[in-house]
């Protein structure tokens, strides 16, 4: 089922540990976002499935997770087996570029 | 998005590594996470919880833990004078204030570090963004202090925006020895947690200390304002060998030439990175990285070589512009004012407003300018700009050349009050030796600028007025100018 995604909004994986954070989400769109292959919820499962076979490549804790265009972008906060996909496409992982810390 | 998600990924994550080493007891990231939860229970009747003390175990708990119960943190400089503390409790409150032996104050509650990461456990989630996470004071070098506000938001996106998740190897130690009421000390919470570097916290510096706990600690990064490594730089031993340290970040304030070239030879292992950044940007804005280090280091070509007192080139995520007094956008190496523009840049203070402009720039006052490739040179601040007959001078365009003279060990250029040209150029100076004439610096001045540059008027000194930052307070300098 679609819904209104918001920036800052948790979502918890219904079929695994994943939890991810809207970042960036195209204004006034409704996503399907799942995990796993299920969508995903803004309350912590009280009990989780599997994820599906096709839908189990994992998800990776600090990395960012964009669609082809970048047009929505989702920080893993904890990761997971499932993967993730808005819409049914699959979301990947952000090019990362070298960071500049200095502290 | 709140800056408690920082603590939670890393307790989550990582929670049995060390989080942070204090005077030889240690916490785990899942230990953290539940002092912060302790600290955040007791804050729920409060409007922000205050911190009045050195740095401690109980630092970055409150940090997070006023982020968790939805509430500004906000340090205040325990170095003040006992009345501008008071003055500043009194803009706090009705608060909730952690530190030890505090004098009572209408509408502030204290309680002590140790107390403040005891008892209950915050059960709830951390509201998703609850708006101001710090209320940080400005120094008030020149005037009384503002304060800043630094929202979730802004934070968040200076910490994506800088720093890999876990990006840390289990081995890496920081040595923190700024103090909480500066925005490093602040962000170097931020960042160690969310990489997953250990923070080793040193509340008082002095060189032997840090060596030392570097030493002892295995601490392989550090953070130093340019006053504490120059410090260093003076007092280490020819022989000094800290084999663990690799990175050495400097910033928050003007870093003397000579002793970046000295702290390269003395640490020839170690990558070195200017960082530039104020309090109302959620600190570093741009750096100087250690490529660009040993690049200017070793090149003949003057204008690489310069970038040695450059802070370096904007981060990805960071728009610099150079402005003129009329706003016109300045070319390369025209000087201007500084203009920042970028998702972490509060530029907010409390009661004053937003000092963005339409299109969301942030003028820093102060005064630099770009070179072709981008690296940003500053030359002090506007509010130190000498107006002399409407001329603009800058202060450290005087000092350069006084610094050139053989006697001079030190010295400030201020303005001083002038019936003819309303401003004139004043100098403090600190000599190796006996000073010299000031007719003398007069002339060396005047053989190599304009003769409205040669100051009028020439005091020696001692020493020169610093805050614990590495601050210049020429503020200090213009009322003794002055009244000498």
């Amino acid at each position: 089922m679609a819904t209104s995604v918001k920036p800052g909004t948790k979502w918890n994986s219904t079929t695994c540990e994943t939890q991810v954070m809207a970042l960036r989400v195209p204004m006034g769109t409704d996503l399907e976002l799942t995990c796993g292959g299920a969508p995903m919820s803004t309350e912590e499962p009280a009990e989780r499935s599997e994820p599906a076979e096709d839908a189990s490549a994992g998800t990776l804790v600090g990395k960012r997770y964009v669609d082809d265009g970048e047009t929505m972008e989702f920080l893993c906060t904890r990761g997971g087996a499932g993967s993730l996909a808005v819409n049914g496409t699959p979301l990947d992982i952000k090019e990362a570029k070298k960071l500049p810390s200095s502290d | 998005m709140n800056i408690h998600l920082i603590l939670q990924m890393a307790a989550d994550a990582m929670g049995d590594r060390q989080a942070l080493t204090y005077d030889g007891r240690s916490l785990s990231y899942a230990e953290l996470d539940q002092t912060a939860r302790r600290v955040a229970a007791k804050i729920g009747g409060f409007e922000r919880l205050g911190w009045l003390a050195e740095n401690h175990p109980a630092m970055p708990a409150s940090l997070f833990g006023a982020a968790l119960a939805g509430k500004p943190f906000v340090p205040i400089n325990y170095r003040l004078a006992a009345d501008r503390i008071e003055a500043l409790k009194t803009r706090i409150a009705p608060a909730l204030l952690v530190g030890e032996d505090l004098a009572a104050t209408d509408g502030i509650e204290t309680i002590s570090r140790e107390q403040a990461i005891e008892g209950d456990l915050f059960e709830e989630d951390a509201n998703p963004d609850p708006g101001v996470a710090i209320e940080l004071f400005t120094s008030g070098t020149t005037g009384e202090p503002k304060s800043a506000l630094l929202r979730h938001a802004n934070l968040m996106a200076y910490i994506l925006g800088s720093v890999e998740f876990m990006g840390a190897g289990e081995d890496e130690a920081t040595l923190i020895t700024v103090p909480p009421y500066h925005v490093a000390g602040i962000a170097a919470v931020l960042s160690s947690t969310y990489a997953g570097r250990r923070m080793v916290q040193l509340p008082a510096f002095t060189p032997a200390s840090w060596i030392e706990t570097a030493r002892a600690e295995n601490v392989t990064n550090v953070f130093l304002v340019p006053t504490m490594l120059q410090q260093i730089v003076e007092h280490a031993p020819d022989d000094l060998n800290l084999p663990s340290l690799r990175a050495i970040s400097y910033g928050g304030g003007k870093m003397p030439l000579a002793v970046i070239e000295r702290a390269m030879q003395l640490f020839p292992n170690c990558d070195f990175t200017n960082a530039y950044g104020l309090t109302e940007t959620s600190s570093t804005i741009c750096l100087l990285d250690a490529d660009a280090h040993r690049e200017a280091r070793d090149s003949d070509d003057p204008l690489v070589r310069r970038r040695l007192a450059s802070v370096g080139r904007a981060l990805p995520t960071i728009e610099i512009a150079i402005r003129s007094e009329d706003g016109a956008e300045c070319g390369p190496d025209e000087v201007g004012q500084v203009f920042a523009r970028g998702d972490q840049i509060g530029g907010e203070y409390k009661g004053l407003g937003s000092q963005l402009d339409a299109d969301g720039w942030f003028p820093t006052r102060d005064v630099g300018f770009l070179d072709s490739e981008g690296y940003l040179f500053l030359d002090g601040r506007a509010d130190d700009v000498i107006v002399r007959g409407g001329e603009n001078i800058s202060p450290g365009e005087v000092e350069d050349v006084l610094l050139t003279h053989p006697a001079v060990s030190e010295c400030a250029v201020v303005a001083v009050s002038d019936e003819q040209w309303g401003e004139a150029v004043g100098a403090v100076v600190i000599c190796k030796d006996a000073p010299p004439h000031e007719e003398e610096l007069q002339e060396h001045v005047r053989a190599s600028l304009r003769s409205s540059r040669v100051p009028s008027k020439v005091l020696f000194v001692n020493e020169l007025p610093y805050n614990e930052t590495g601050k210049l307070l020429r503020r200090v300098l213009r009322d003794q100018i002055d009244s000498a």
